[in-house]
């Protein structure tokens, strides 16, 4: 039985801390070809916030609901710009779907992951194809859900879901941007991923990792 | 290989710099106590006054915090690098600037900029604040015309806050200052060319590679791609290009005035600015256009970017006395 408390999604934290820190001159690239070069600095600023306020809490009393909107506040106010405020909104949504929880099932891990795209595409007011980070995280959401409403674990779901994601990182680079810095270029957006999505599946990869492995002593 | 610059530790860069700018200029700006990146200015905000709040992203100083003073903008937030400030610091600057009449939000039309004044506003709304919000949109190269709404704000910003702050310091009605505000950006239109990349303080990487003889005509304030890459021309012909965008929208009538600002994007000196500014007087000139005022120089930069940009704001009796109001900044004083 999938059973993630505060303890885990304080090591979700550090995973994805360390995988953007790993990626961060990536991000920074491709942000450079189509923005302002920057993208990897406020992800790994962002969630260094997060995973730091996170560890400074007392994690036998946070339930997932308060965890979750201390993540959401030390990254919006370390970073701001267009990630603040959309992975902070993700996270306040998240926090709010499994609200009054202190375990979550697979299925609230579910809801979770799905309400965090649900804020970033209402923050962002974006839609699918504007080449943002919702080309990512959407197909990813809803390819976990319904791998979870076929049957499949937690661990299952996620790992369609990152594959969802890649794929949709990928379709960006046919797009022409839409919205955000880039939809000032037109066509000569075309050709280039999206650093937003690409930065959404190293989040997702990093999640979804540290939800399938269990911690150490707590199997 | 990494680019020089004089710094001490790149994640302290923009903290350091207003350490700096408060010890240079206490009698203009202080912080607010508990959020050293909400800018405030020492003699403006007042009972009964529109409160103006400008800001974004740090590393195109003068640009914010250099206009906050009387008569201009009452508050900057202060965000990283390029990166808008996040909601707290800007509902800092809301509070401080407010006198009981409203408080007039102002920056450039980024996303990010509009996610996180618009969460500030909103939580300004729990406080009893009333918000308004006018994006400035003068970049004429970063959308059609009949897209204004999708432009970005660049170095216009200037007249613009200047039109606003005014309008503000003049115990106008928030009807009035919005309405003016709107119409100094409507006025306002500005052209760029970036001739070399600039560098952040973290990375310390060009953020775009450009040949030796190239120049990017329309690029943005952040290094973003703008809306051509062309083989480098000559002072007259970069502002002919300019003003063959700008005039056909302003669409000025002979014996018309206007305001000019000729600013650099870091690193162009004076000398080459000057040089644009001679050409761009001949050209207006030649239709009969009056040049008000001009400012030449850094404005609205881009760390150490090479290049330049023009502004012109078409100007009105009401716009021109707004721009001729005083006012005492930092960095900045008019009247």
């Amino acid at each position: 039985m999938t059973s993630i408390g505060s303890p885990e999604l304080s090591k979700m934290f550090d995973a994805i801390a360390a995988a953007i820190a790993a990626d961060k001159d990536r991000l920074c690239q491709l942000d450079g070809v189509i923005g302002d070069a920057d993208h990897g600095i406020a992800m790994e600023l962002g969630f260094n916030a997060a995973r730091d306020a996170v560890a400074g809490l007392d994690l036998a009393a946070t339930d997932p609901t308060a965890l979750l909107n201390t993540a959401a506040k030390s990254f919006l106010n370390a970073v701001g710009a267009s990630s603040g405020p959309l992975y902070a909104t993700a996270f306040m949504r998240g926090a709010a779907a499994v609200k009054g929880k202190t375990k979550l099932g697979a299925d609230d891990a579910i809801a979770m992951f799905q309400a965090m795209a649900q804020g970033i595409k209402a923050r962002g007011k974006a839609e699918l194809g504007e080449k943002t980070m919702v080309d990512a995280w959407q197909p990813a959401v809803e390819a976990a859900g319904a791998a979870r409403a076929a049957g499949k674990s937690l661990a299952d779901s996620l790992a369609v879901a990152l594959a969802a994601a890649e794929r949709g990182a990928e379709a960006t680079k046919d797009m022409i941007a839409a919205k955000g810095r880039s939809s000032r270029l037109g066509e000569r957006s075309l050709g280039h991923v999206d650093p937003g999505a690409a930065s959404a599946v190293t989040v997702i990869g990093a999640m979804a990792q540290s939800l399938n492995s269990p911690i150490p002593g707590k199997v | 290989m990494q680019t020089k610059k004089i710094i001490n530790d790149g994640n302290r860069a923009v903290d350091e710099m207003l350490e700096g700018i408060l010890a240079a200029h206490p009698a203009h700006l202080r912080s607010v106590d508990g959020s050293p990146r909400s800018i405030i200015a020492r003699d403006g905000p007042r009972s009964g006054k529109v409160g103006l709040v400008i800001g974004g992203g740090s590393g195109h100083e003068p640009t914010f915090l250099g206009f906050v003073g009387k008569g201009l903008a009452d508050a900057a937030a202060i965000g990283n690098v390029f990166a808008s400030p996040p909601p707290d610091p800007i509902l800092e600057c809301a509070k401080a600037a407010s006198g009981g009449a409203g408080v007039l939000f102002m920056y450039g039309n980024y996303a990010g900029d509009v996610m996180n004044f618009d969460m500030a506003a909103e939580m300004a709304a729990m406080d009893d604040i009333e918000v308004r919000t006018v994006l400035t949109t003068d970049d004429v190269a970063s959308a059609p015309r009949d897209q204004r709404g999708k432009r970005r704000g660049v170095a216009g910003n200037f007249f613009i806050f200047k039109a606003a702050g005014a309008a503000c310091d003049r115990m106008l009605s928030f009807d009035e200052v919005e309405r003016i505000a709107r119409k100094a950006n409507d006025h306002t239109f500005t052209m760029g060319v970036a001739l070399s990349p600039c560098s952040l303080p973290q990375t310390r990487r060009p953020n775009f590679e450009i040949g030796a003889d190239e120049m990017e005509v329309g690029m943005g304030i952040h290094g973003e791609p703008g809306i051509a890459r062309g083989a480098l021309k000559s002072a007259d012909a970069i502002t002919d290009e300019m003003l063959d965008r700008i005039l056909p929208e302003m669409a000025p009538s002979r014996g018309d005035n206007v305001a000019v600002l000729v600013n650099s994007l870091g690193s162009t000196p004076l000398m080459e600015l000057y040089i644009m500014n001679r050409r761009l007087k001949q050209r207006l000139d030649d239709i009969g256009v009056s040049v008000h005022a001009t400012w030449v120089g850094n404005y609205c930069t881009s760390l150490e970017m090479a290049g330049a940009s023009v502004t012109l704001e078409h100007l009105d009796g009401e716009l021109q006395k707004m721009l001729d109001h005083p006012c005492d900044c930092a960095m900045f004083r008019a009247g």
